[in-house]
């Protein structure tokens, strides 16, 4: 891919004794500990929190994992393998997720790992203003998938009058083929629109993912092609969700997926712009 | 510093919808590698790596098509990705430095020669001595690509 780098020095592959401090998230404050089994993360490893001394204004949801395992070259490859992904991509989602319930959360990208809680705590002492500034943006917000699937364009019928010649025929076809396709995707558009105009009312963000086609959405025979987020108040949710989902109403070719709440991912980076007034 | 945290028995966000492990694996990876705040941690892949690994992921998730729209196909020389690409890579560099060693040895600039040999359609390429994967590498194959 890129030039390959020598595994750190001092660190003896499969050592255990040396461990990585792993970030999930920053929260404001550490949530009050609730009954119930320790929250696993990635590896399977507790999950607690570092805070800055003297209770600062955010903390970090971390898990120490195994340097062996952790680092660049091991990650290197496990990124290419799917099943690590899937289990490590779901068990960061689920930390991050039980989080969200119970406080705000900017959600770290997969795989932020630092040296020792030392490191960790040095990063989120030089950073703690911005994460507290990004934290209140979200308050109180979450996030909604919302998608259009539209089913597959049947095949016209073939033309009834069949006194033309073949060429005639030919065009005629196609003609009714274009006017068919035309309507089918105008419903989406349609959808889009109505959705678009939910979130203008209801929403405070908006984010535009690509539509999903690839390996992992195959298998089914409906064609995404709107793959947005909003970021929505929890006090607004229902209506912005009772709004979504009246935007397929009388379109026959369309469905539409609301998926969430989400945490705030597709909002975390600062470079999200603020929402409208 | 660090405290031990249970599972949340209760959820009020949450109520009423499918937990996380109900959502799509594409849903999951799109936020979780994709989305989510970037910050430099201790433990990295290198920057351009993160940019690459973000659209090898997103192959999985979203379209080729989108990707190439974009102007993204690398992954097409990437040989963990392209049974064809590794080979196709290695056989027009071989050829490329073939074509440079045959202009150094001929003493002249040769440069045309060589740039000619390197738009050489690839199943040309496939003769013995082309398959340079499969061959220790030469003096020539050591110097870094231009």
């Amino acid at each position: 891919m890129t030039a390959r780098r020598d595994p750190p020095a001092g660190v003896p592959p499969g050592s255990a004794a040396q461990m990585l401090t792993y970030v999930y998230a920053v929260t404001p404050d550490v949530p009050p500990p609730v009954p119930g089994p320790v929250l696993t993360g990635v590896a399977g490893r507790p999950v607690g929190f570092l805070r800055l001394p003297g209770s600062g204004p955010v903390a970090f949801a971390v898990s120490t994992v195994p340097a062996s395992k952790w680092n660049e070259h091991a990650l290197r490859a496990h990124f290419e393998d799917l099943e690590w992904l899937q289990d490590t991509a779901r068990a960061h989602h689920r930390v991050v997720e039980s989080l969200a319930a119970r406080t705000t959360v900017l959600p770290m990208r997969m795989a932020t790992l630092y040296d020792s809680r030392a490191r960790a705590l040095e990063a989120l002492a030089g950073q703690a203003e911005t994460f507290a500034v990004q934290l209140a943006r979200l308050s109180g917000r979450t996030e909604y998938g919302v998608k259009i699937y539209m089913s597959p364009v049947a095949d016209a019928p073939a033309p009834a009058d069949t006194d033309t010649g073949p060429g005639r025929a030919y065009l005629q076809a196609r003609r009714v083929r274009q006017r068919t396709l035309q309507e089918h995707y105008g419903q989406a558009q349609v959808a889009a629109d109505r959705i678009a105009e939910a979130g203008r009312r209801w929403a405070d963000g908006h984010a535009c993912h690509p539509v999903q086609s690839g390996p992992l959405t195959a298998g089914t025979a409906e064609e995404n092609v709107l793959n947005d987020a909003y970021l929505v108040a929890v006090d607004r949710a229902a209506q912005f969700r009772a709004a979504v989902e009246d935007a397929a109403r009388h379109l026959p070719g369309v469905r539409l997926e609301v998926t969430g709440p989400w945490a705030p991912y597709s909002f975390a980076a600062p470079s999200t712009p603020p929402p409208e007034p | 510093m660090t405290e031990p945290m249970g599972r949340p028995s209760a959820r009020p966000a949450m109520a009423g919808y499918p937990p996380a492990s109900s959502a799509s694996l594409a849903d999951v990876l799109e936020r979780v590698l994709d989305k989510g705040i970037v910050i430099a941690g201790d433990i990295r892949i290198n920057l351009l790596d993160i940019e690459l690994l973000t659209v090898k992921l997103r192959i999985l998730i979203a379209s080729v098509d989108k990707a190439k729209e974009m102007g993204i196909d690398w992954w097409e020389h990437d040989p963990s990705l392209s049974s064809r690409g590794g080979d196709r890579s290695l056989a027009a560099e071989n050829r490329r430095l073939r074509a440079e060693l045959d202009a150094l040895h001929r003493g002249g600039p040769g440069t045309g020669t060589a740039a000619g040999a390197e738009t050489t359609g690839a199943p040309a390429a496939r003769g013995p001595g082309t398959t340079g994967h499969d061959s220790p590498p030469g003096p020539a194959e050591r110097r870094p690509p231009p």
